[in-house]
């Protein structure tokens, strides 16, 4: 009996609705969504340690049998990124107390964040491919009630566009399950992936493949199906984008990682390979955007495209480093593009504006803003000691190891771009003459500062332990590398 | 002039009466039939609809003095329980059992702890669909 492989997704679950009855006291709402992430982090701290200590954990909801249930699976790859959404979780609810407003909290603004919560951990730890478009569809309903909350005029346009993507691209994997299904007959994934050996993915399969790749791209915004992405991160609030920008997309990877490692690994000469060319593009178009604008939060949102290249870059290469390169590099990015996000968002509320022409001089009245944002520009960046370093490094070697010179250029050559986009927000906002800025004073930056600082602390951590951290990526790394490991635990062969 | 409405008034009372007791029978037929909560839910809140129409929105609420948002809740918290019961008896999330009684007047019947998640269901249904009702008919 694992119960504790599905307590990461009852907890926040149990927590949204004791707060559905508590709508008029913000105080318990806040008291009660912060003690409820902190054990949701204790509660992934204990699922690592015991995926480390004994292997893939594996829980039969309603005791039925593997392939005929629902079954819920934490290898240490899902169990890590658990542990990581509820660490950005608990930063982000926290920087909301001081941030979000009166208004949207009194909404259910904390009730709908459990539930987003929900949908995150759920996609993580299923291992059932239905299941998945389940806590998809959570996880999105959620993301349209935070992105139209509050009901400013960009919140209302951005929130149209993004549900019509969202519907079109759902209605496309309900799709693209039914062909599956009536291919395998099945929809577990590791039987799927038992049947797919079987018949040594035919031609239907790989299209299937494909069709998959559509769905989890428009999910996680990889090249032409980015399109929604700038704009509709940058109508919400700022915790509500750092919650998307860390949480949302990085699903959409962790499914495509997913299927491609575990389901359709036969025929990698095509879909592996179109998975590398698209990753290439969207770091190039990624680049491009976050060159271009002059706009903060624009900066940032192209960065979050940049990343998703990057990983799915490694995915495309399989083989052990790239994919432990992807692993390390997507929980840094979880990690780090929430701190940028809150760290822009204290420099916005000081400012009033998201232009970077507009504000100048900060690092005088706010020192320690601007060294925490220098440390996490760098981080984003891979400079040695710092928690991006180790998963790019990987990622190149891996890169190498193919004999794929153009990505590893390509790559390098994003970094460089990075480094510049960031410098451009920290030269021109940091430096220079000190400006006067009507509301600055009525700011809590040092409430706002306290979980950007915790993230930036925990990345620090991440990144100066790599050698600590290692063992339990390659253990994450492991079945996806040898898909039998995932289907022996799940079907108890 | 003012309209009178007693013809689909009293009609109101009566249908939604009916109606009522079908969704109930549905929900209840739901194991053996098809049916169930989500079916029942939603004639459930069809009888409700009707009254809506044949009245307005204060005599409904003054007839029913529901907060259909608590019911979504309530409905959510059952159903949720429902599954997590299973963790006290060292059994996996969402495991059921069902045992037979003897019941006053049904004599011999199986009851199983999926009606309360059914239940759950069936409250949610009822929360959502007049809360999505109510909000947009009391909007101007």
């Amino acid at each position: 009996m694992n119960n504790i492989v599905f307590l990461p997704v009852l907890l926040p679950l149990l927590t949204g609705i004791v707060l559905l009855f508590f709508s008029k006291s913000i105080k318990f709402q806040r008291v009660f969504s912060v003690l409820s992430v902190l054990a949701g982090i204790l509660l992934a701290v204990m699922l690592v340690g015991k995926v480390h200590g004994q292997g893939i954990l594996t829980l039969q909801v309603g005791s039925w049998e593997a392939p005929f249930g629902i079954v819920i699976v934490a290898d240490m790859l899902a169990s890590l990124l658990v542990l990581t959404t509820n660490l950005i979780g608990f930063a982000i609810i926290v920087y909301s107390f001081y941030s979000i407003g009166k208004e949207r909290e009194r909404f259910y603004y904390y009730a709908i964040f459990q539930f987003l919560l929900v949908g995150v951990n759920g996609a993580f730890l299923t291992g059932d491919i239905f299941n998945l478009f389940v806590f998809f569809e959570v996880m999105l309903m959620a993301s349209y009630v935070l992105l139209a909350l509050g009901g400013t005029k960009p919140q209302l346009r951005e929130s149209l566009k993004y549900i019509l993507v969202n519907v079109i691209s759902s209605a496309l994997f309900v799709i693209t399950v039914a062909y599956l299904y009536s291919v395998v007959g099945t929809l577990n994934m590791a039987d799927i992936s038992r049947k797919i050996a079987k018949i040594d993915q035919p031609g239907i399969v790989t299209v299937i493949a494909v069709s998959f790749l559509i769905v989890f791209g428009l999910k996680g915004a990889i090249f032409p199906l980015f399109f929604w992405l700038p704009g509709s991160y940058y109508a919400p609030p700022i915790p509500i984008i750092a919650l998307f920008g860390a949480l949302l997309t990085k699903v959409g990877i962790y499914s495509i990682l997913r299927t491609y490692t575990l389901l359709f690994y036969h025929d990698q000469g095509y879909t592996h390979q179109l998975l590398g060319i698209l990753a290439l593009l969207t770091i190039i178009v990624g680049v491009i955007g976050a060159v271009g604008y002059w706009d903060m939060k624009k900066i940032i949102i192209y960065n979050i495209v940049i990343a998703i290249g990057v990983i799915i870059f490694g995915i495309s290469l399989m083989n052990q480093q790239s994919l432990s390169g992807s692993i390390f590099y997507i929980i840094h990015d979880m990690i780090i593009k929430a701190a940028l996000f809150l760290l822009i968002g204290i420099i916005i509320k000081i400012t009033g504006t998201n232009n970077l022409r507009e504000i100048s001089g900060l690092i005088k009245a706010y020192p320690y803003v601007g060294w925490t944002f220098f440390i996490a520009a760098i981080s984003l960046v891979g400079i040695p000691p710092f928690s991006g370093f180790a998963g790019k490094l990987l990622i190149l070697q891996g890169a190498v190891k193919a004999g794929s010179y153009i990505g590893m250029a390509v790559i390098l050559l994003s970094s460089l771009m990075v480094l510049y986009s960031l410098m451009k927000i920290f030269i021109n906002g940091f430096w220079g003459i000190p400006r006067a800025y009507p509301d600055a004073d009525r700011v809590p930056v040092k409430m706002l500062l306290l979980p950007a600082v915790l993230l930036v602390g925990v990345s620090i951590v991440y990144g100066f332990g790599t050698e600590a951290m290692y063992p339990f990526i390659s253990q994450a790394t492991e079945p996806l590398i040898d898909p039998g490991i995932y289907i022996n635990a799940v079907l108890k062969e | 002039m003012k309209t009178n409405d007693i013809i689909l008034q009293t009609v109101a009372k009566l249908a939604s009466l009916v109606i009522l007791l079908f969704s109930i029978y549905i929900f209840f037929g739901g194991h053996y039939s098809p049916g169930g909560g989500f079916v029942g839910g939603l004639l459930a809140s069809g009888a409700i609809v009707l009254l809506l129409l044949a009245y307005d929105l204060k005599t409904v609420a003054a007839i029913l003095p529901i907060d259909y948002k608590l019911l979504i809740a309530a409905g959510l918290l059952i159903a949720v329980l429902t599954g997590a019961g299973a963790l006290l008896f060292d059994a996996p999330f969402m495991t059921h059992t069902f045992s037979y009684f003897d019941v006053p007047l049904l004599g011999h019947t199986a009851l199983h702890t999926a009606v309360l998640f059914d239940l759950g269901v069936y409250l949610v249904v009822v929360g959502v669909t007049m809360t999505i009702i109510q909000t947009i008919g009391e909007s101007e």
